[in-house]
């Protein structure tokens, strides 16, 4: 049975027209048929986060996802955010704080950080922790994950009273 | 791991959803939902459908309201629609309670109401607050549809009622009166985690004394499940700690814990007469 299907994956704004069984999960087709291996594989069930990418604006577990679902969807992903010599924000406070040590999880961070932050802007402290819990760490600890997301976020909601002011 | 392969159908109409599946069950064609309890266990090669049946381009199953004094929740509307209450009253409230609890921000981003409900998880949230409100699940098939009360919806661990050719289309759970209390308690080892042990309660007062008292708990047995020796307890007394605990003595007393790798009946049974007193110290707030 090699019931392949002809989709189009809309991976940060560059559409690939790629074949793929429906068992592909979208995180393998991010990384093997589309080739950006940005977005890492950890457990494969969901659990730990490495994968996470954006889909329509919403952070999701792409391990969780088939490929033939997000056919014509926006997927964003960590190449999307900004380049080696022109990290984004949300990058450069990682970076400063100390956020990461392997790297390995920091993909799956930056794309969750930034879902959840365009999404809702206003988040407290509180539930930012919560949030920061999907995603699992071997390395930090969290509390550098926490001071690099919490500056952040500061500084949009600052932005954006100045900008309103 | 890799899921096996399998053949993928995405109808857009509910009619042809349920055309599949009843064609379909035979060869293990199930419903995707959420896909968030699906996909792991096909990741694991624990399940391998020959068949899945994507719900998700049906526009009609997102669907969410109140009607005729109960909230309507179709099969595709995700736990991340109760972030913020979904009715007004104690019911929305209750419910964006009681959804921070279920795994994690992104999960909460695919994973379905009604998905929960079908795969039955002995500790899923979403059970224990059917359970204990009352919901009616109506399921359809190629023979029609049918409407199934939460009391014997439930029948072991991750087995409903819901035969293999039922879609499971929308629940239905009673809007709480106006002045309804709730209170929410669950123990897992780590944030987003199953809970070992949950309970949930509400109740009114009338001049102090407790009426209408339902307490729910989940995670302890097979399924959860209303506690009536509970409630009992509990009916026209003051809302006060010695009433609350001698509540929370008997649900530990009845319930028969499962036991696993995390717990042991008796820590269970602790736990339970622990959120079981929490849930309804919360409530009288
Ligand atoms: C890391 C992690 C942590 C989690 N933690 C929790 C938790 O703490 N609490 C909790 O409750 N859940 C938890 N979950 C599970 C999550 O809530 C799932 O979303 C839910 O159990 C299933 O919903 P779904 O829409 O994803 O269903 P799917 O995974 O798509 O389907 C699950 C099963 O139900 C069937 N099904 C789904 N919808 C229907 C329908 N409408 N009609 C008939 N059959 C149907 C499917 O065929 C399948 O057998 C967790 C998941 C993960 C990955
Ligand atoms: S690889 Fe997807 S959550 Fe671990
Ligand atoms: S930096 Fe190594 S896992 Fe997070």
């Amino acid at each position: 049975m090699s019931d392949k299907r002809d989709i189009t994956l809309t991976v940060n704004n560059r559409s690939y027209s790629i074949r793929v069984e429906p068992r592909r999960t979208l995180v393998d087709a991010i990384r093997e048929d589309c080739g950006q291996t940005g977005t890492h594989i950890g457990c494969e069930h969901g659990v730990c986060g490495a994968c996470t990418v954006l889909v329509d604006g919403a952070p999701v577990r792409a391990c969780l996802m088939f490929a033939v679902q997000a056919a014509n969807k926006e997927i964003r992903t960590v190449e999307g955010l900004g380049s080696v010599d022109n990290l984004n924000p949300l990058q450069r406070a990682f970076m400063e704080h100390h956020a990461l040590q392997c790297g390995f999880c920091t993909p799956g961070f930056l794309m969750l950080v930034t879902g959840v932050l365009e999404r809702e802007p206003d988040i407290g402290d509180d539930e930012l922790i919560d949030v920061l819990a999907s995603n699992l760490c071997r390395c930090t600890g969290y509390q550098n994950i926490i001071k690099a997301v919490r500056a952040v976020a500061h500084d949009m909601r600052q932005a954006r009273s100045n900008a309103s002011a | 791991m890799k899921p096996a392969r399998f053949e993928y159908h995405a109808p857009t109409s509910v009619d042809e959803a349920v055309q599949l599946l009843g064609s379909l069950a035979a060869e293990d064609g199930r419903i995707l939902a959420g896909g968030q309890s699906l996909v792991p266990t096909m990741a694991f090669r624990l399940a391998k459908p020959g068949h899945l049946i994507d719900i998700n381009a049906i526009a009609t199953l997102g669907q969410i309201g109140s009607k005729d004094g109960a909230l309507e929740i179709g099969a595709c509307v995700r736990h991340a629609a109760f972030h913020r209450p979904v009715v007004a009253g104690p019911l929305g409230q209750l419910m964006s309670t009681v959804v921070r609890h279920i795994a994690h921000y992104p999960i909460r981003q695919r994973g379905t109401f009604c998905g929960s409900l079908a795969h039955a998880d002995p500790a899923s949230e979403w059970c224990l607050v059917a359970v204990t409100l009352g919901a009616q699940m109506i399921a359809l098939s190629t023979r029609g549809a049918r409407t199934i009360a939460a009391e014997d919806y439930f029948t072991g661990i991750m087995t409903t009622a819901l035969a293999e050719d039922e879609l499971l289309s929308q629940v239905r759970i009673p809007l709480l009166a106006p002045d309804t209390r709730f209170g929410f308690r669950e123990f897992s080892r780590r944030a987003g985690d199953y809970a070992i042990a949950m309970a949930l309660v509400t109740f009114r007062l009338d001049g102090g004394t407790i009426v209408e008292p339902r307490v729910g708990i989940g995670g302890a047995e097979a399924n959860p499940r209303r506690i009536p020796e509970a409630e009992a307890a509990l009916v026209g007394k003051p809302a006060e700690l010695t009433t609350f605990r001698a509540a929370a003595e008997i649900a530990a007393e009845v319930v028969e814990p499962m036991e696993d790798m995390q717990a042991d009946a008796i820590y269970r049974r602790d736990l339970v007469r622990a959120m079981t007193r929490r849930a309804l110290e919360q409530a009288a707030q």
